[in-house]
């Protein structure tokens, strides 16, 4: 247990001296998580949106394979954006393979799914409530929408969170696509498997501590802001 | 509106990703595919930073087995290639992936063991014995098994040895398919016997009841060799500045910078 106890001094160490390389490190995983987050909350909310108040024919094998997707081991996932970018796939002439641009790419497959799955079910439920409403004051279908969306969002911001926890936490596909490059590709995730590959665990554990510290103050900033909205919109 | 403010946020840390991303791309860069063992012992972090104050060429690294870095390689993903298995090297070349091996450096592999040693080869010098009395006592032994070159060369003494530890695979014979460190550390926790290179060997914070038990056996030595990939093959390869990387290598300057790389006053490589 003496490596816990060091482990924890280390990140304490770490965050105090503000190790440049470290703040480089935090500032790329943040840059590359938040980014895949974001694009695909702009590709996710709406198709979650879609399956949840459309009717069309493979609908159900759509919402069944967004399911099977929320599971996707992200190697695989990485080792499918690698045969894509990699110089011999078809995109191969981007340049993209070892760069940020291929680690966002493979995140946004992995969070995709998650945004849409638990985007689909808020918006159904709501729809659910409203319908009956928006029928009898004729409300246009975009603005039900719009509605919809707007009434949903701290849900929806639980649902970007939750992706956001998966694309922050993996190491598989950023490490294939990555590379695990010093300075260009390197994030926490891959640090820590670098760092226990040199058996400096108590060094990859204090990082790991680093890693859990980011993923709490964020969901603590994105809890204060729900309650701060529902607080107002109930006031 | 809340939702709006961190809508913008994440936006603004997201458009300036890519702006990041692109500044990072413009200054001039060479990928190169190498092994575990050379990024794990730390000599690409000793050796790396004089290239690119010389040159203005940044070097970036991606370690993987030499299997898989051959494969990267092939597919045009690296501009050059540093591994540590001659066969799989010259078919590389042979082949028409890359134009000339050029040997740059070497150290030795050393095969390690817990203390207590319980197959009894603490300072046998012939290493094909060491591994006859590992595979008769069946003691466990960790294998890499990722096709790197350390496992090549593992698979090769073993032969040499008149075993086949496939046959024990999943019983002493542990096939881990793992990098070296991630290896030694299995070993260490297991007590189990392992091949690895030396420099990961120095550069490793975790041995406890690892030591070393036999080493200095001719069949141990660990050359590692620089390719460029053929810009013939894949026109995009930087020929210039990859060519550059490996002359440097082999230049007075690039040979001191490999052998003033030591941990613990030990020096790891040796150039050629």
């Amino acid at each position: 247990m003496d490596e816990v106890r060091q482990a924890f001094a280390q990140a304490l160490a770490l965050l105090v001296e503000r190790d440049a390389r470290l703040l480089e490190i935090i500032g790329l995983s943040l840059e590359v998580s938040l980014s895949a987050v974001l694009i695909a909350a702009l590709i996710g909310l709406p198709l979650g949106a879609l399956l949840a108040l459309q009717r069309f024919p493979g609908r159900k094998v759509a919402i069944v394979a967004l399911n099977v997707m929320m599971g996707l081991p992200p190697v695989v996932v990485g080792l499918v954006v690698y045969l894509l970018v990699s110089r011999a796939g078809p995109l191969g002439v981007l340049g993209l393979l070892f760069t940020p641009a291929a680690m966002i790419a493979a995140q946004v497959v992995l969070v995709v799914p998650i945004v849409a799955s638990l985007a689909r079910q808020v918006i159904e439920s709501l729809w659910e409530e409203y319908r009956e409403t928006f029928r009898s004051l004729a409300v246009p279908p975009v603005m039900a929408l719009a509605a919809l969306l707007w009434d949903a969002r701290f849900a929806l911001v639980t649902a970007l969170l939750a992706g956001f926890g998966r694309a922050i936490a993996e190491v598989g596909a950023v490490m294939i696509v990555g590379g695990n490059i010093d300075h260009v590709t390197r994030v926490m995730t891959t640090a820590i498997a670098l760092e226990v590959s040199k058996g400096n665990l108590s060094l990859a554990l204090a990082l790991g501590l680093v890693l859990i510290g980011l993923s709490l103050a964020i969901n603590i900033a994105a809890y204060g802001a729900k309650e701060l909205g529902e607080a107002r919109r109930g006031g | 509106m809340i939702g709006a403010a961190i809508s913008r946020r994440l936006f603004l840390a997201a458009s300036s990703a890519f702006v990041v991303a692109g500044a990072r791309a413009d200054a001039p860069f060479i990928t190169v595919a190498s092994t575990t063992s050379t990024q794990n012992s730390g000599l690409f972090d000793h050796i790396l930073p004089r290239f690119t104050r010389e040159s203005g060429i940044a070097v970036r690294v991606v370690a993987v087995g030499t299997g898989a870095a051959l494969r990267l390689a092939r597919n045009g993903d690296a501009d050059v290639l540093i591994v540590h298995h001659r066969a799989s090297e010259e078919a590389f070349v042979a082949a028409g992936f890359g134009r000339q091996r050029h040997e740059v450096m070497h150290n030795d592999f050393l095969l390690v063991g817990p203390k207590d040693d319980p197959a009894g080869i603490a300072g046998e010098a012939n290493v094909v014995q060491a591994l006859g009395a590992i595979a008769r006592t069946r003691a466990p032994f960790a294998s890499r098994g990722d096709d790197s070159g350390t496992h090549r060369r593992e698979q090769a003494l073993w032969r040499e040895a008149g075993v086949d530890p496939g046959e024990a695979s999943g019983l002493w014979y542990r096939e881990l398919g793992a990098g070296m460190g991630a290896t030694l550390n299995l070993a260490a926790a297991l007590g189990a016997y392992t091949l690895t290179d030396r420099g990961t060997w120095l550069g490793f914070g975790n041995r406890r009841n690892l030591v070393v038990l036999s080493e200095g056996d001719s069949r141990l030595r660990n050359t590692y060799a620089a390719i460029l990939v053929d810009p013939e093959r894949h026109p995009h390869v930087k020929a210039v500045a990859g060519q550059r990387f490996i002359d440097w290598l082999l230049s007075p300057a690039g040979r001191a910078a490999i052998e003033s790389f030591e941990i613990g006053g030990k020096r790891l490589f040796h150039a050629r």
